[in-house]
């Protein structure tokens, strides 16, 4: 069966959605990235969502999920290059992307991705290393 | 309010499975290009319509979608009827509150498929089932 490969880069995986996911295939690849960052450590997900033409309420959540579900195993989710389009019918669909962090294209996703870790490692160095209120909002 | 419109190409179809959604969005989209509906409002009604068909897959078992190429004027649109036998919806306003949702679900669907639309009707029958029409026009 059809399946949505995860390329591993260096502490990132990246996830190149090329088709519009049908329900199968996003499940699978929420369950398989979630494995996926457990067994690698990986730090962070860059998601490409820049070939996807529609995002509904599913899909939305399912990238919800895996922004949650990675940051419970310490790793940030980037979704990259949404269609412009795409972005202004989810703000009327009303729905928030919760918990994950948006950029332009995979190459600023990157860097995103990069300065968050750093600051977490400074934080967890710092006297206050109390980031439990990461989970909270 | 109700706008007179003219219904110039049609097109019914099945959906009973998930696969089917694709097939149908496929449809919709190549419906919306044959009007030139710009690629936003395309976006909206594809969106839209995959909200509507989820709601029918999950809640009814599936039912059946009209496709039409709908005319006002020299504006162009495009209709679609999704028609259901499953349990019906005792409370539309309540259904069509964002955050309602007796699927565990975000509640969004109704809402804002609303939100996307020109033109959203719902009729519902508790034990009958569930029709919605929705259109998008091309330059709405
Ligand atoms: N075709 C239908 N038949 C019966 N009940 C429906 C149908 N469509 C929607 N409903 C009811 O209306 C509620 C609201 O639907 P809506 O699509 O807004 O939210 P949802 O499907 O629960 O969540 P989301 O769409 O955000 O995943 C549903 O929870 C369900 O109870
Ligand atoms: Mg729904």
């Amino acid at each position: 069966m059809d399946k949505i490969p995860i390329l591993r880069m260096g502490q990132f995986l990246l996830v190149t959605i090329q088709v519009d996911l049908y329900d199968r295939l996003a499940l699978d690849l929420e369950a398989d990235l979630v494995k996926m960052v457990s067994k690698t450590g990986a730090r962070g997900i860059l998601i490409d969502i820049s070939a996807v033409s529609i995002v509904d309420s599913f899909m939305g959540r399912i990238i919800g999920n895996i922004g949650v579900m990675s940051k419970l195993l310490d790793a940030e989710t980037v979704v990259v290059g949404m269609q412009p389009a795409v972005a202004i019918t989810l703000v009327e669909l009303g729905l928030p992307l919760k918990g994950v962090y948006t950029a332009l294209n995979v190459e600023k996703g990157m860097d995103l991705l990069k300065n968050k870790i750093q600051l977490d490692e400074e934080e967890e160095i710092g006297p206050d290393d109390d980031n439990s209120n990461d989970l909270t909002e | 309010m109700i706008t007179a419109t003219i219904s110039l190409n049609k097109d019914t179809l099945n959906v009973l499975r998930e696969q089917d959604v694709v097939v149908f969005r496929n449809r919709v989209k190549e419906y919306a290009v044959k009007i030139k509906m710009g690629l936003v409002n395309q976006t909206k009604l594809i969106t839209a319509a995959s909200e509507l068909v989820r709601n029918m897959l999950r809640y009814a078992n599936g039912g059946q979608i009209i496709i039409e190429v709908v005319s006002r004027g020299r504006d162009n649109g495009i209709r679609l009827t999704f028609k259901d036998e499953g349990p019906g919806i005792p409370d539309i306003k309540l259904a069509l509150t964002d955050g309602y949702s007796t699927g565990k679900s975000l509640g969004l669907g109704l809402p804002g498929t609303k939100r996307l639309v020109n033109e959203f009707d719902i009729k519902s029958e508790v034990g009958k089932g569930t029709r919605i029409t929705i259109i998008k026009w091309a330059n709405g």
